[in-house]
């Protein structure tokens, strides 16, 4: 079992050696976005408002765990099919939750690296230190990097059943859920109707947690395990969901066909 | 005891086999059993029903109804242990272009389980006459360079069968008679079982010890390559062919036509 993840996890590994778009995934972009809200935060800070504004940067860091960790599982496979590759890794002996493990490894790795890079930076540039969410940042990442792959299992088991023509979904589905995820200001200046709906996804928790230790105020672990009750209900729901698309596309015939696409 | 069936020695057994998209039958009730070290081929014009075939043979897709038995196991029921013990290449599947020859081949060599991996990969390039490819990128070899490289894939777990879809389309016609004979020697020395598809006739002629002729989902021929042309009075695989395709393209034609 820990060969064949092994191999798809050295397979990205190749492939980031390999790929300057695929490194700047991992640095360019995260390090921009860190660049223009350190600078929006550094801005708001001359005009005399408290340091809570750090949490701008705060919260930016930690989206990216979310965005890494969907978009490593949803990106590589959608990088099967550009490379028509998909057929040899389908009719190999790997099963599928060994393909789904190493994809979340990959994830995992990536989202680690980033992290790492924007926390030194943001520390150097900002003086922002991320080490302050303590213990916090534990559940902080973990919830969110769950919450990451649990959407990733849905982009794709999409990606799967509509191929091509889903792709945007890759980009376009972690941006659906920020506004909802409270990321950058608090759950009630939503309107009521938004607020049940943000208060439905993991993430919501994470950045209010984050944004309560950044104030002052301690861990609201309930909350926590509220987010991780939630990512556990999402990957679950993410895998039959995957599952079921998976099916859906050995009966229809698009599995084979997708390589030809 | 009692005396072994047909299906018992069958590496390959496929019963009543079906497979319909939206209404439309595409492979009707196909039964087949194909022995342990035949090359067997699968022919047919397009639309015949070889690919879904191969499709469901490999796993897939899903048949609508009937069975296949790989080494005597169900494919639905024990789908890994059959395709550690499997391959494919085909003309139109590809490793990842921006890996080395050594990369790509090595994550399949981990996929499989091979043992001793490096003699292994650097064995089969010899084998297929592209040593010199093992550190090149992927993407930058020639076409016929590529399609050895996805036989060597194929061929890293030591497959039992092996399904070939078009192996030497897109190549030059002395690199596809090497790698003829390459196969027919692998063939000869370790008995693999090869299911073969493809548009050459000459080639399946030269290949195959059995044709299958399907013509919209049926099978319509079944036996030796010399033996299914002389029972059609034909002068060769590639006119039979023709007559087929074209009896086939009548069908459809006056098909529709009852339907208007």
């Amino acid at each position: 079992m820990f060969h064949r993840i092994n191999a798809i996890i050295l397979r990205h590994a190749y492939l980031h050696r390999r790929s300057p778009a695929r490194v700047m995934e991992v640095f360019f972009w995260p390090v921009m976005d860190l660049l223009v809200w350190g600078y929006i935060t550094a801005y708001l800070k001359e005009l005399a408002l408290s340091d809570a504004v750090l949490f701008f940067i705060g919260a930016m860091i930690l989206w990216d765990v979310l965005y890494r960790s969907q978009q490593a599982i949803s990106l590589s496979i959608t990088e099967e099919f550009w490379v028509r590759n998909f057929i040899n890794l389908f009719i190999s002996p790997l099963s599928i939750p060994e393909f789904i493990s190493a994809l979340c490894l990959v994830g995992f790795i990536k989202s680690v690296v980033t992290t790492v890079v924007l926390a030194i930076l943001a520390l150097f540039l900002y003086q922002f230190d991320l080490l302050q969410l303590g213990l916090g940042l534990l559940p902080f990442y973990g919830n969110l990097l769950l919450f990451g792959w649990a959407v990733g299992l849905f982009t794709m088991g999409i990606i799967l059943r509509y191929g091509r023509a889903a792709e945007a979904l890759i980009w376009g589905m972690p941006f659906l859920l920020q506004p909802l995820s409270a990321v950058f200001y608090p759950v009630n200046v939503l309107p009521e109707w938004l607020q049940a709906v943000a208060l439905s996804l993991p993430s919501t928790y994470v950045f209010q947690g984050m944004r309560q230790v950044m104030e002052g105020g301690g861990i609201n672990w309930g909350q926590m395990e509220l987010a991780l009750g939630l990512n556990l209900v999402y990957m679950v729901l993410g895998g039959l969901f995957f599952g079921l698309m998976l099916r859906s596309v050995r009966i229809k015939g698009y599995l084979a066909r997708q390589n030809l696409q | 005891m009692a005396q072994a069936t047909e299906a018992d020695r069958a590496i390959i057994s496929v019963d009543g086999l079906s497979k319909h998209f939206a209404g439309h039958k595409v492979v009707r009730d196909l039964s087949i059993s194909v022995p342990r070290g035949q090359i067997l081929g699968l022919l047919g014009p397009n639309g015949a029903g070889k690919s879904t075939t191969l499709h469901m043979l490999l796993g897939l897709t899903q048949p609508s109804t009937g069975s296949i038995r790989i080494f005597g196991k169900n494919l639905q029921k024990s789908r890994r242990s059959i395709l550690s013990r499997v391959n494919f290449s085909s003309a139109y599947s590809s490793l990842p272009t921006n890996l080395s020859v050594w990369e790509n081949l090595s994550i399949f060599a981990r996929l499989y389980g091979v043992r001793s991996r490096r003699e292994r990969i650097r064995e089969l390039l010899e084998l297929f006459e592209i040593p010199h490819t093992l550190h090149a990128l992927t993407g930058a070899l020639s076409s016929g360079q590529l399609t050895r490289v996805n036989l060597c894939k194929a061929f890293l777990n030591e497959p039992e069968i092996l399904f070939l879809d078009e192996p030497t389309a897109s190549l030059d016609p002395d690199i596809a008679a090497r790698v003829r004979q390459t196969l027919l020697r692998i063939h000869r020395e370790r008995g693999v079982t090869m299911i073969y598809t493809s548009h050459d006739m000459q080639e399946v002629q030269r290949m195959c010890e059995r044709v299958l002729f399907l013509s919209r989902g049926k099978i319509i021929r079944d036996g030796p390559p010399g033996e299914i042309v002389d029972r059609d009075g034909a002068a060769s695989l590639e006119e039979m062919f023709i007559a087929i395709s074209l009896a086939d393209q009548e069908e459809v034609r006056s098909d529709s036509g009852d339907k208007d």
